[in-house]
């Protein structure tokens, strides 16, 4: 085993690109938290401490500025690694990821569970670069899969799709029941 | 003897076994695929069971939870990469042993020492069972918050040199569950105004985006792995296996340690892989060879980390306590299908409680069995690209994110933690903190707020034995941790002066 992991190390060794910039916005977060605890919080008179509703939120609160302050502190005087910046710009481009899957649920009640799933895995997998027939066929397999397990085999609670009401009766109820 | 024939009639039922059985070959599958991992999959199918019976749910995702690590030992063998965190040690002398075209031997070795593991902590804990029994109903409210207070302080000091990283985001986790309206004075708190707040943060959502969606964007970030594959084949498996009885002394002494940790929480797997990997090391006649494919620091590792999750349930089903993130989803799946763990579970059910045993013995076997026969094609799953299971983790999310409410609010929380996580993990932040943060925070105020009621004076708090012995063990915890620091900045002032003296 290497020999750095048998010492306990309160404060950070190095520090990794983007660090800091993480731990000043938890802190700054946490500081706006405690900062409005006055107001988003309650005092009940003639209760005891441990009865407050106040309570916790200033402990974890307080914990969360007092952690996050001394870490902010020791992390900006170890030795960085340059590309802060870098870093952040690739926790921005995961927002397109959540973009996909914001979409993807938006879709459901409108296209239906069956053919939002479809189209996700197989645009999503193209968006990744994967072009090869296989692929393609292995994203539709696995949407149907998801789709006839989850929905088909174990009733989770997904609604149908607006689409789906344009099916003649008998199909409109399989639809919505089963896809 | 009574209450054994009355356990083996819960799981005596078709469901169940068919649970158990999907559940131990889903979680064989996950632990293999590097990148996903037995709590990603817990948090996915979660909600696929809601509609199941308690017992029936509970045994497929105990299956996913007792399993994982097996599939993990797989391409920390083949490919140096472990499949779950658990896994790392098994790299050290796993992946070496494969270099010298002992792969065959490697993996038997791991799935004996696994086995060995996961059977030795059972059966310690069925004969412990009686007096688990007797002792969990000494525990009141002070001792469960203390216990708790415990796990947060363990959980906090065992994430060594990001100790302050993993009290900040174990307070962001105390903090998350006190949002929404509280439950004595039913006044607000940090609600803003929002309707969609007054219930709190549903744990399932902050778990599927800190676990799931998070993996799912590094993975999206992240190029994609060509791990060549060694071939392993079938034959000579039971040989290799039968080989563990040469290095008996290190199982035997690496599954002692995985109960003893897995017992207290907050320590589990890691702690006990350290402790179990040292002793062998300290005892060895080949000591240099460790980390080099040394087959006694390979068992040291399995057996260790796999005696762990049977005894990490123990202060999970006798109090209420997880000791990790694993165990934490766990008591979300018992609260989930309505069985509340505590000490009333085990006064009362204790049926109950050997049945879930009796399943991580059965599910244990069935495993080996699965492993002997499928290795070969498990080694294909790993051939999955990084991306497209980053796609295949997303699509399974949704089902956990969407299914509980229908609500698009909690689909945008989700999102939010799941970015928050990959933050977090591309960091090398630890999240299980905020998990436990969450779980043993409402825990701890509930049981603070009833127990205070009847303390006068701050010694009433622990003028009980046990409430006594967890106060002492805090301490105890603390000042260790202080007392190690100290000596290991003394160490390095006297090794600077040391270097100065002879420069």
């Amino acid at each position: 085993m290497p020999d750095g992991d048998q010492e306990p190390h309160v404060f950070p060794l190095g520090r990794k690109p983007g660090e800091l910039l993480f731990c000043a916005a938890f802190l700054i977060f946490a500081a706006a938290l405690l900062a409005m605890i006055g107001w988003q919080t309650s005092w009940i008179a003639g209760k005891g401490l441990a009865a407050q509703p106040r309570l916790w939120p200033a402990i974890s609160l307080g914990g969360m500025v007092l952690a996050g302050a001394i870490l902010w502190a020791r992390t900006r005087n170890v030795q960085r690694t340059p590309g802060r910046w870098r870093e952040a710009a690739t926790w921005l481009r995961s927002l397109e990821f959540v973009g996909w899957y914001v979409l993807y649920v938006m879709g459901i009640p409108v296209v239906g569970y069956l053919p939002a799933t479809i189209l996700f895995c197989v645009l999503l997998t193209l968006r990744l670069g994967y072009r090869s027939r296989m692929a393609m066929l292995s994203a539709l397999g696995f949407a149907l899969f998801v789709v006839l397990t989850f929905k088909t085999a174990f009733n989770v609670k997904i609604p149908g799709g607006a689409l789906y009401e344009l099916a003649p009766g008998g199909l409109r109820y399989i639809l919505i029941r089963y896809f | 003897m009574e209450t054994l024939l009355s356990s083996f009639d819960i799981i005596a039922r078709w469901d169940v076994v068919a649970a158990l059985l999907i559940g131990s070959i889903g979680g064989v599958l996950v632990g293999a695929l590097p990148g996903v991992g037995a709590a990603v999959a817990i948090a996915i199918m979660l909600p696929a069971t809601f509609m199941l019976e308690p017992i029936v749910g509970i045994t497929a995702l105990l299956g996913i939870y007792g399993s994982s690590m097996f599939g993990g030992a797989i391409p920390a063998i083949l490919v140096n990469t472990p499949g779950t965190p658990v896994n790392a040690l098994t790299t050290y002398d796993g992946f070496p042993m494969t270099q010298r075209g002992e792969a065959r031997r490697a993996l038997g070795l791991a799935y004996s020492a696994s086995f060995f593991g996961g059977i030795f902590s059972i059966v310690c804990l069925m004969l412990f069972a009686p007096v688990l029994a007797k002792v969990a109903p000494m525990f009141g409210s002070r001792e469960i918050f203390l216990a708790a207070l415990l796990g947060i302080v363990l959980v906090i000091l065992t994430h060594r040199g990001q100790v302050l990283a993993a009290a900040m985001l174990a307070c962001f986790g105390i903090f998350l569950q006190t949002i929404g309206l509280e439950g004595t004075g039913y006044t607000q708190r940090y609600t803003f105004g929002q309707g969609w707040l007054q219930n709190g943060i549903d744990l399932i959502v902050v778990v599927l985006g800190i676990f799931a969606i998070s993996q799912a964007l590094v993975l999206f970030l992240d190029k994609d792995k060509n791990f060549p594959m060694p071939h392993v084949g079938k034959k000579g498996f039971f040989r290799t296996m039968g080989e563990l009885w040469i290095f008996r002394r290190i199982a035997v002494a690496g599954s002692a340690f995985g109960v003893f940790c897995g017992m207290i929480p907050g320590v589990g797997e890691f702690m006990s892989q350290f402790m179990s990997y040292s002793y062998a090391q300290r005892t060895s006649k080949t000591p240099e060879l460790f980390g080099k494919g040394n087959p006694e620091g390979l068992v040291a590792s399995e057996a260790a980390n796999n005696s762990v999750p049977a005894a990490a349930m123990v202060p999970l089903l006798a109090l209420g306590i997880p000791g990790e993130e694993l165990t934490a989803m766990m008591l979300s799946v018992f609260y989930v299908h309505n069985v509340i763990p505590g000490p009333a579970l085990f006064a009362n059910q204790m049926d109950f409680v050997l049945a879930l045993y009796l399943c991580l013995i059965i599910l244990n076997v069935l495993v080996v069995l699965f492993l002997f026969l499928a290795t070969d094609t498990l080694m294909k799953v790993m051939l999955i690209p990084n991306r497209f299971l980053g796609m295949m983790i997303l699509t399974f999310s949704l089902i956990g994110v969407y299914s509980l409410r229908n609500a698009l609010t909690d689909v945008f929380v989700a999102a939010g933690f799941g970015v928050f996580g990959m933050i977090l993990k591309r960091l090398d932040y630890p999240t299980s903190p905020v998990i436990l943060g969450i779980v043993l925070g409402g825990l701890m105020e509930d049981k603070l707020r009833t127990s205070m009621a009847r303390v006068v004076t701050p010694w009433d708090f622990i003028d009980r034995p046990i409430a006594f012995i967890l106060f002492v063990m805090i301490l105890a915890a603390v000042g260790l941790h202080i007392w190690t620091m100290w000596k290991a900045r003394h160490g390095e002032k006297i090794d600077e002066l040391h270097s100065d003296a002879h420069s």
